[in-house]
């Protein structure tokens, strides 16, 4: 095979799109590894079911392991770390996602008026819903 | 809005991609899966919470459902596990001579992964 010189990137929304989706996803999987080995060590084992640790892995917020058997939420489960976590995924999660979405509607639909409109409509989602997030966050 | 394609939908759906296209379009739907998810659940837990309505006790029934859960789970896992994949195949593009074999490789992840958390679930829901 003869080789081939790498295009130069430019750096334009697409570009940086691409390389955010990619360190954003190991970025994702690397906090949900974290929550979900601190919980099995903080004795996630015999204190709640597949689905609440599942909850927890994907957002440790204290109000996702509430129906468990943990003794006390404040030993562990409520502090400053996870909320950093939390607001990381947030983050990440809903910048990922609402930009795939954007890729998908932008694939199923021709540049105009309505592309534009839809393209604001998922911004104007993305804003809110980290928002909303952001206090979900700071009020548990 | 239409579509300005060169390729029609009797045409799109004859094309045989194999694996690869599986795993394209299973990427899609399971992402835009996991965003109705969590608006589902934002919506619903707001409603609930803040407003004390009986829609949002709808919205928890509707995703809290098992069916939901093993849908979702399933978005959760292939989503993944194909990314890794496909970030794998971008470090090395090497690779891409052996896509068709990653994509058979990443359901000897899946597949397990998901059945066995699909067999506790199931398990417990009928235990009740």
């Amino acid at each position: 095979m003869r080789s081939q010189d790498l295009p130069k990137p430019s750096w334009n929304l697409e570009y940086l799109m691409w390389l955010f989706t990619r360190l954003s996803a190991i970025s994702i999987a690397v906090l949900a590894v974290i929550g979900f080995t601190a919980a099995l060590i903080m004795g996630a084992r015999t204190q709640m079911d597949l689905g609440t640790l599942l909850r927890w892995t994907f957002f440790p917020n204290p109000n996702h392991v509430l129906d468990s058997e943990i003794p006390d939420l404040a030993a562990g489960w409520t502090n400053g770390f996870w909320q950093i976590i939390q607001m990381l995924l947030v983050f990440f999660g809903a910048t990922h996602g609402f930009n795939g979405l954007r890729v998908v509607v932008e694939d199923y639909s021709n540049p105009g008026f309505w592309q534009v409109a839809l393209r604001g409509l998922i911004f104007l989602l993305w804003v809110f819903s980290t928002l909303i997030a952001v206090y979900v966050i700071l009020g548990s | 809005m239409a579509l300005n394609r060169k390729v029609g939908l009797l045409s799109g759906l004859r094309y045989r991609g194999g694996g690869p296209m599986l795993a394209w379009i299973l990427h899609r739907v399971s992402g835009v899966g996991m965003i109705i998810f969590v608006t589902l659940h934002v919506l619903g837990s707001f409603l609930t919470q803040q407003m004390g309505s009986d829609l949002g006790i709808t919205l928890n029934i509707i995703y809290e459902s098992l069916y939901f859960q093993l849908f979702i789970f399933f978005c959760v896992i292939f989503h993944a596990v194909n990314g890794l994949r496909i970030i794998a195949l971008d470090i090395w593009p090497r690779l891409i001579r052996y896509q068709k074999e990653s994509t058979w490789l990443e359901w000897f992840i899946i597949v397990p992964v998901f059945g066995l958390a699909a067999l506790i679930m199931i398990r417990r829901f009928l235990a009740g």
